[in-house]
């Protein structure tokens, strides 16, 4: 089946204290749908102004919503997943105009899971405390939490109603305002999502405004009353906005991607049974969501006793990945998120070529004949080696780089070889080998015979040049609110110093 | 004449000449990393910190090129050539606004060229 396109609004606005507001200046830009090229709607060109008041009307609204009981924050947020559950198919089919990916994964993964993040907060923020501890027989310290106030949070392109999930529950658990950057590639799902839960948050609480990087994005990252900024996307970026948080000397969480290595020993081989065939499902697993997916599985370590059958039949199934209308449920890949990311794949694919990697499969656009104006990229997978750039930077695209290891020593070496530290995958019917790895290799989240599972509760962030911070646990509370020492006395003698 | 590391093409530099009427002075960024990494940021000379051990790769149409030095060590033999086409990337780089976004394409030196490379600055 497919889907029909959303009735999107012609214009959107921002959403300020409880209002949709028109941008300060007036300016708009337009937002492009990557499925076609076609224009979405025009979604408001802010800058400092909007960004100002924004703030401001975030902290007009903090100090009631800080105070609200925990147990009425978690009732909220489970209305926000109840109301979001019940306009499922709406947001994903949005979030694939917006985005490009097939509403096949926005169905079955983005919006629920977004679902279950609100309600993972809403239930860990109800169950949790603070800390008591005697100090001594007349004194008592007790460590109390209390919300930072208003967080700035910038939110990435490649799964927008997902990732703005991930940074707004924890806030909004801990009793913080937000005010919220979308990505100016795909601002308008967040909008209806908006639209969606807005009467069931005080005003205030939530803002968000639109806009470019340099023009709203970088006056929220430095301005003076913001308590914190979250960010994912790339290092360059992270370095500024860790820049900018120096000036105001507030914390900030980044989340900046990886080069994850997906290691398969022998002994997945050791019998063909429904283990070999999920291990060869999870070497695929890099044209998820085209590849644009910080823990893409983008560099494929295969041991050499098994590399040949292997590969052979990893290809046969990559040969099988259905594209096409990105609306068809049939469909397991769509559009690239832009064109310039389209235009980096490309010139990456060209990079590959000129280092001497082999080209296995794929290597080029693919003219998708619904429409011929999207960004579309065969999913495509080199043979080479580690040194090369294929093998270190992210492409953030349906671009595998695969090498082989003799053994383990090997295999751990290659894996660890990278500037960052993201995510891992390790396939073996050893639980020996297993542990070896999971202790071993310098990534935040190692999935072990599986991989791309994003279930709430277990943790997820950065080694290395990856990132700072730990999102999707409600660890993450931890990044949203003050540490308050109440440090009480019951003795009524004095000191005998004075 | 040494051979550089960096280029521009007439496009990008057009590119670069309009945001320099806005913003003053320029400088660029190699980034790495997910979404819009590892394509070249710009920005205003003195808004982006460059690191101690930050390179710099050599001047493009009048704006310093750097790149951290870890990353640099999968670029020694590549020449880096910055163009522009149309999209949308979302990062703080400065010809977002316009529509635009500056990408990095990449050529391997031939041996001849690797000998003759314009020295590295360490900043």
């Amino acid at each position: 089946m497919s889907f029909q396109k959303p009735d999107f609004k012609p214009q959107y606005e921002n959403y300020i204290g409880g209002e949709w507001v028109a941008p300060a200046d007036g300016d708009y830009f337009e937002n492009t749908s990557p499925i076609d090229g076609s224009v979405i709607a025009r979604v408001p060109r802010s800058n400092a102004n909007d960004i100002d008041m924004a703030v401001k009307a975030a902290w007009k609204a903090a100090d009631a919503w800080g105070k609200v009981p925990a147990s009425e924050r978690c009732n909220i947020l489970f209305r926000i997943a109840a109301r979001i559950e019940e306009n499922q198919e709406l947001l994903a089919v949005a979030e694939t105009w917006d985005n490009g990916k097939a509403v096949r994964e926005t169905m079955a993964a983005d919006i629920p899971l977004a679902v279950d993040h609100f309600r993972y907060f809403g239930s860990v923020i109800r169950a949790e405390a603070g800390q008591v501890a005697d100090i001594d027989a007349g004194t008592v310290s007790m460590e109390i939490h209390e919300p930072l106030g208003v967080v700035g949070q910038i939110i990435p392109w490649n799964f927008p109603i997902l990732m703005a999930t991930w940074k707004l529950a924890p806030a909004l658990a801990a009793g913080n305002c937000v005010v919220l950057k979308p990505a100016e590639q795909t601002p308008v799902s967040i909008l209806m999502l908006a639209e969606i839960i807005a009467d069931l948050l005080p005003a205030g609480v939530l803002n968000i405004v639109n806009g470019f990087g340099p023009e709203a994005g970088k006056p929220l990252a430095t301005h003076p009353d913001i308590k914190k900024v979250a960010f994912t996307g790339e290092t360059t970026t992270g370095r500024l906005i860790m820049q900018y948080a120096s000036e105001n000397l507030i914390p900030v969480t980044l989340e900046l991607g990886g080069k994850s290595p997906n290691i398969f020993f022998e002994s997945v081989m050791a019998e063909d049974d429904n283990f070999l065939d999920k291990a060869i499902e999870g070497l695929v697993l890099f044209a998820f969501n085209q590849g644009e997916v910080c823990t893409c599985p983008s560099r494929a370590l295969i041991q050499e006793s098994i590399y040949e059958e292997f590969m052979a039949r990893c290809l046969k199934r990559i040969e099988a990945i259905q594209m096409g209308d990105p609306l068809e449920l049939t469909t397991m890949m769509g559009a690239q998120a832009s064109n310039d990311q389209y235009e980096k794949i490309l010139n990456y694919i060209d990079v590959g070529k000129q280092e001497g990697a082999e080209v296995l499969i794929g290597g080029e656009a693919y003219q998708n004949e619904t429409y011929p104006n999207g960004y579309y990229v065969k999913p495509t997978v080199f043979k080479g080696n580690n040194k090369m750039r294929i093998f270190q930077e992210e492409i953030f695209g349906p671009v595998l780089s695969v090498t082989t290891f003799k053994d383990e020593a090997e295999a751990m070496e290659i894996a660890n070889d990278t500037l960052y530290g993201l995510g891992a995958g390790v396939w073996t019917r050893d639980v020996h080998q297993m542990q070896t790895f999971t202790r071993g290799i310098q990534a935040g989240r190692i999935w072990c015979n599986c991989y791309h599972a994003y279930p709430a509760g277990a943790s997820f962030g950065g080694y290395k040049k990856s990132g700072i911070g730990r999102e999707n646990h409600k660890m993450m509370l931890g990044h949203y609110r003050h540490t308050k020492n109440v440090l009480m006395s019951y003795d009524k003698n004095p000191l005998g110093f004075f | 004449m040494y051979v550089e590391r960096v280029s521009v093409t007439e496009k990008a530099a057009a590119v670069i000449d309009q945001l320099r009427q806005q913003h003053g002075d320029l400088m660029f960024h190699q980034s790495g990393g997910c979404c819009d990494g590892s394509s070249p940021m710009c920005f205003a000379k003195d808004d982006f910190l460059v690191g101690s051990r930050d390179l710099l790769l050599g001047e493009v149409h009048g704006c310093s090129f750097y790149m951290a030095s870890d990353q640099f060590e999968y670029y020694k033999n590549m020449h880096v050539m910055i163009d522009v086409t149309q999209g949308r990337g979302s990062s703080f780089s400065l010809e977002i606004p316009l529509g635009l976004r500056f990408m990095s394409i990449s050529r391997i030196f031939t041996d001849d060229e690797l000998a003759n490379l314009r020295p590295l600055e360490v900043c």
